[in-house]
């Protein structure tokens, strides 16, 4: 079977353009008797939900939060990008374009992220006139800052609340629809099956969590935006209910699922600190605008540190080894995330760790604070100011740039940033993996469609900083409101689905089979104790650096704790109740399987790129050495049965507007 | 630290409920709700059906999290929610009492969940700004005084918990739909509808059986963002100018 991407003709920045004025239409009157059914409220889902409601279609939109504004998109910091070149920096689509495929390391498709750069300003326009409020400089125009692997400031950002401010603007734009009777909201209701009718998605099989009651809901096609899985490494930065159980699901059902193994471990997070830690806590990229990452030149240094001898502030200048600065002067303290993270790593393995574990390093706004401070003072036309003032003064900016992550750090720390640095390590943050998706955003199974992180479609093998916020309202806004119009165009003379099909029957014995196995397991360790097991598998072989012998191992560990589950696992309560460890069971059940697709995906990549580095395959210099005669394609899975090796489509990934190229940010 | 937790159990909306008692050994540099994670699995491991309570980020985001701590709505710490709350503010030896958020505007669905749909309603009754995927122009081309967008950020960083309903003796949501109207209002693409957003929301509000506001101010001492009741002031003034409008 060949993968279609259905690229469309063209030169790339006419591709999109092109595309949508000779596409199929889907009339008004038409638009009315089709149903469309949105999984997941984030960025994606509740863009989507709004704009198809918008269009007249009717919408059913189901979260499994209690409402639509928890997603996890809400938590997203730093920012968005945007090719508007209001700095006049020399930004401009294509540069938005090339950064985007270089920083991921050349493992994406062109025609989708030129589309991606391209609907990018309108975004911003989108959004300030939902009323996000976005920073703003005294003239009244959008402030801008930059991000990792860039040298231009295309960042617009609300302080450090980007994600929560953009999810309240898609969110009450889909409220507007609910109000108007296009969109109908079922909170509370999770996504446990997709069903297909004669090959083509036409309903899903969802669990109302309060009453325990599964129902089954049909339409004329099904759009995922059910976000990532990094949660498969049980500790992460994401929300303790992320899972990826409905694009799993969607796999179960025939869906490809897209270059799994490619993980981004983001290099500044608060590190971990004991055994019954739930999740880590992100510092946004942002903060290395003006942090600087330093480990002690000496070893020595690093163990009187850890061992509580030393502080930070014990440390002259001299003997601090600032090595992302030294290793890469271009970028500095802002190179990609898969580049810092690693370099952290390094430093950590070689013995300079400063926290206890060994694992973390220093983020220091010293230099920022006085930098600040000297140019406040001059503004205000201090002469010769003391030190004191100029760190006050500083520390005021300071406060006014980050001041909410610094008061989040302080109070999971107990430490105060503005007088020692900040202690850092990377930490699981984003699933570049996803399901295939063509351009149209539609999975291998026709009629279904993802969006968002769930798709796997735009940053290659590592995404750059402030770029999931706009490929989630990309897809939404601007993307599915047209593609979803090619399946749908040929869909309008079907007649809405009854629930009652066979089809439909059998997803519902299958859902209410699953449930009722875990429920009647009867064993005796918890979930959240496999869990953690996972994770530390995970962690260990397929996170921040892999090899063929822990690869290989791994897959056995999993597939022995996964036996091991299903025969140990114990889950409390009923099924018609509101019973989230039953929730958590099936939701890790599925981590189980997608755990050793992601190992299997990383051992069949024999080159190092991105946020995936094989230690077979680095430079002299220690840096991801790509194999593009050989590697240069997406990775599309098919799960054939549990215990059966899947099967491996590739995609050949074809590069015209440019050129592959060592990745190099010195 | 060794802990004694009066937790509240409540089957489902119909139940009378109760308090119930758990000891727990926690260490002060744990979230609040990894002590809850410690006491579940605790529960677990002797076959006892854990405590519900509903939590998503833990990052002070989501808005998820919801009990009442000792009496307050996430707990002493101020501009602090339940999941950011760590046990280093609880000695060794406490009694620790955990209780939903109880409201008539939010029903107990199970032990410390409540049902807060009522916050979607009134968004959904106008708390938005009806535009449309690809009407608007560009977005330099409406200009907002940066301390304009301060002040509506200021009310937009509502997380809509609803812990300023529990705080309040009368059950109010004025704080949370003052934060909306205020937040829509104070910019110039909000300026528009905000007559009849303010009826709209403030009737919902209602409906959905809030009680009135009478000037206590638990809710903004209580909010886990600082929003400010200055947002109260201005919705009255919203809703009273609205009042004598006749605009539709």
């Amino acid at each position: 079977m060949q993968l279609e991407g259905k690229i469309p003709p063209g030169q790339l920045a006419e591709k999109w353009t092109q595309y949508k004025s000779t596409m199929p239409l889907v009339s008004p009157d038409n638009k009315r008797r089709l149903d469309i059914i949105v999984v997941g409220t984030g960025l994606a889902g509740a863009s989507a939900a709004a704009s198809l409601g918008e269009l007249g279609y009717n919408v059913k939109v189901f979260t499994f939060h209690d409402s639509p504004r928890r997603a996890h998109s809400i938590a997203a910091q730093g920012g968005i990008n945007a090719a508007k070149n209001y700095r006049n920096d020399g930004d401009s689509v294509y540069r938005l374009f090339y950064d985007t495929v270089k920083g991921g390391d050349y493992r994406s498709r062109e025609a989708n992220v030129y589309r991606l750069s391209e609907v990018s300003a309108n975004i911003i326009d989108q959004c300030v006139a939902q009323g996000v409020p976005f920073a703003r400089e005294y003239g009244g125009y959008l402030d801008n800052r930059s991000f990792g692997g860039v040298q231009v400031q295309r960042t617009f950002y609300a302080r450090g609340q980007t994600g929560q401010q953009l999810l309240i603007g898609a969110y009450q734009a889909m409220s507007r629809q609910v109000s108007l009777g296009n969109v109908t909201l079922f909170n509370r209701h999770e996504m446990l099956d997709v069903v297909l009718i004669d090959g083509k998605a036409r309903g899903i099989i969802a669990r109302n969590l309060v009453t325990g009651e599964i129902e089954r809901h049909s339409a004329h096609c099904v759009i995922l935006a059910t976000g990532g899985y990094g949660n498969v490494f049980y500790l992460s930065t994401n929300a303790m209910n992320c899972n990826v159980t409905a694009a799993w699901r969607a796999v179960k059902r025939g869906a490809f699922m897209a270059n799994p193994c490619f993980t981004q471990i983001h290099p500044t997070c608060i590190p971990q600190y004991g055994e019954y830690q739930s999740k880590l806590t992100l510092m946004s990229e942002s903060l290395r605008n003006d942090g600087r990452v330093w480990v002690p030149k000496k070893v020595e240094d690093a163990k009187a540190i850890r061992e509580g001898r030393k502080t930070a502030n014990d440390i002259p200048e001299e003997d601090r080894d600032y090595y992302l600065e030294r290793r890469y002067p271009a970028f500095g303290n802002l190179v990609p995330r898969d580049v810092a993270s690693r370099a952290a790593k390094v430093e950590c393995d070689a013995g300079k760790g400063i926290v206890p574990t060994g694992l973390g390093v220093y983020l220091d706004f010293a230099s920022a604070i006085a930098r600040y401070g000297k140019s406040k003072a001059h503004s205000m036309g201090l002469e010769n100011p003391d030190a004191d003032t100029i760190r006050k003064l500083g520390e005021e900016v300071v406060e006014e740039k980050y001041g909410n992550l610094f008061e989040m750090y302080e109070k999971i720390t107990g430490e105060n940033p503005y007088k020692t640095p900040m202690k850092i390590y990377p930490a699981v943050h984003y699933t570049m993996g996803g399901l295939w998706v063509d351009y149209n955003l539609e999975t291998n199974v026709p009629g279904l469609f993802a969006l968002g992180e769930c798709n796997f479609s735009d940053h290659g093998a590592n995404r750059l900083g402030a770029s999931a916020l706009m490929q989630g309202l990309a897809d939404g806004y601007f993307v599915i409101p047209y593609t979803v119009g090619t399946f749908l165009s040929k869909e309008i003379r079907t007649p809405k689905f009854s629930t009652d099909a066979p089809e439909f029957e059998e997803a519902e014995k299958a859902v209410t089979e699953r449930l009722t196995k875990l429920l009647d397991n009867n064993g005796s360790q918890s979930v959240e104790s496999f869990h953690r097991r996972l994770g530390k598998i995970m962690w260990e072989y397929c996170g921040m650096s892999r090899n063929e012998e822990g690869l290989k191992k791994a897959m056995g560990l999993i597939r022995e704790l996964r036996e091991e589950y299903h025969k140990e696992v114990y889950v409390p309560g009923s099924m018609n109740e509101y019973n989230p460890e039953l929730e958590k069971a099936h939701r890790v059940a599925d981590f189980m399987e997608l755990g050793e697709l992601m190992c299997l995906d990383a051992l069949s990549r024999n080159e190092s790129c991105g946020g995936h580095f094989r230690e077979e395959y680095q430079t002299e210099e220690g840096e991801a050495l790509r194999d593009d005669k050989n590697y240069a394609y997406v990775a599309a899975w098919e799960w054939t049965d549990t215990g059966k090796e899947p099967r491996l489509y590739k995609e050949p990934l074809k590069f015209e507007a440019v050129e592959l190229k060592t990745r190099s940010y010195k | 630290m060794k802990l004694t937790l009066k937790v509240w159990r409540q089957k489902d909306a119909k139940d009378k409920g109760r308090f119930e008692t758990h000891q727990v050994e926690a260490n002060e540099h744990m979230s609040f709700l990894e002590m809850l994670d410690v006491m579940n699995e605790q529960l677990v491991s002797e076959k006892k059906e854990p405590v519900a309570f509903e939590h998503d980020c833990r990052e002070g985001i989501c808005g998820a999290c919801s009990m009442v701590i000792n009496g307050q709505p996430h707990g002493p710490q101020k501009t602090t929610t339940t999941c950011q709350l760590h046990m280093r503010h609880f000695k060794d030896g406490d009694t620790i009492y955990i209780e939903p958020f109880r409201a008539k505007g939010f029903p107990v669905i199970k032990d410390l969940v409540v049902d807060r749909s009522a916050f979607d309603r009134i968004i959904q009754a106008g708390g938005f700004i009806s535009v449309s995927t690809g009407q608007p122009v560009d977005g330099n081309a409406l200009l907002v005084p940066k301390d304009v967008a301060s002040k509506a950020f200021d009310a937009a960083a509502c997380i809509g918990c609803g812990a300023c309903v529990a705080a309040c003796p009368n059950a109010s949501a004025m704080l949370f739909v003052s934060a909306k109207v205020s937040h829509l209002a104070l910019l110039p693409q909000g300026k528009v509808e905000a007559t009849r957003r303010v009826r709209n929301m403030v009737r919902q509000m209602d409906e959905e059986g809030f009680g009135n506001c009478s000037n206590v101010t638990a809710c903004e001492a209580e909010c886990p963002k600082g929003i400010s009741i200055e947002n109260i002031a201005r919705m009255n003034r919203e809703y009273l100018c609205a009042s004598f409008s006749s605009e539709e």
